[in-house]
């Protein structure tokens, strides 16, 4: 099956937004089923987009996400700037949370973000840089 | 159990989605934390929750939420509710507490979503 991308788009999300919170999430869940891939393929790419999108507005400035479809393969890429992750094995353990009262109104902010992304992804990178950023590789294959 | 029978024993008000009313669950899930929803829920479950905000439908449409119950007499803002609408998502109010709401939906014979061994 092929590498070759279908579709590629890009988007921004604003840090600190909590009123537009999920709105690329959606529409990615809607490209996706535009596309035609599977319902639970769908599914796993729009939890691990939506939790991934929480992450930017609770605790980043703002990111780019880079949407790419090809047959084989679903990647999305969350690229932000902002204050980074000081220890992501730390981050990675269910539970550990950094949130404020406010993202815990929101029902996030419990621990479980990055932990239910990686469930829902075939592969998962991350890489951070106090400071500067985060960047975040989500890759999903469909068959 | 069809969605219109929920209603009866939940004594719910219907928000958003009254044409989708005809819908059946068998699976339901209950929380207000979303994160929990998207780890635990299957495509199809009946959320319980007394979150009302705008999270809640997005995070439900994400899942596969089929429809929310708001417990606790929550009413879902009006973003949540313009959301729904556009996803045909059907929205119900509830007065009972989360308790007496999941008590009543499991002696009805709906089963707990997501739980392994669970009845």
């Amino acid at each position: 099956m092929s590498d070759e991308v279908l579709f590629h788009r890009e988007f921004s999300v604003a840090g600190g937004d909590f009123s537009a919170a999920g709105t690329v999430s959606t529409q990615i869940k809607s490209i996706l089923q535009e596309i035609g891939f599977e319902p639970p393929i769908i599914r796993r790419a729009a939890i691990a987009s939506y939790e991934a999108e929480m992450n930017v507005v609770m605790y980043a400035e703002k990111a780019v996400v880079r949407l790419s479809a090809a047959p084989n393969s679903i990647r999305i890429e969350f690229d932000d700037q902002g204050r980074g992750i000081p220890d992501i094995d730390m981050a990675m353990q269910e539970g550990y949370s950094t949130a404020t009262p406010q993202m815990r109104e929101m029902g996030f902010g419990a621990g479980m973000g990055l932990p239910n992304i990686k469930r829902n992804s075939d592969v998962m990178e991350i890489t951070s840089e106090l400071g500067k950023g985060t960047r975040l590789k989500i890759t999903i294959f469909t068959e | 159990m069809k969605l219109a029978q929920i209603i009866e024993l939940l004594d719910c008000d219907v928000v958003a989605g009254a044409k989708n009313l005809g819908l059946n669950v068998d699976a339901v899930f209950a929380a207000d934390l979303m994160s929990d929803v998207l780890a635990f829920t299957t495509p199809g479950a009946l959320l319980l929750t007394g979150l009302a905000n705008v999270q809640s439908v997005i995070t439900a449409h994400v899942a596969e939420v089929k429809a929310v119950v708001y417990v606790r007499g929550k009413k879902p803002d009006a973003d949540a509710v313009k959301l729904a609408e556009q996803k045909g998502l059907p929205l119900l109010a509830s007065p009972l507490s989360m308790f007496t709401a999941c008590g009543r939906l499991f002696t009805s014979g709906l089963k707990s979503d997501g739980e392994q061994g669970g009845t």
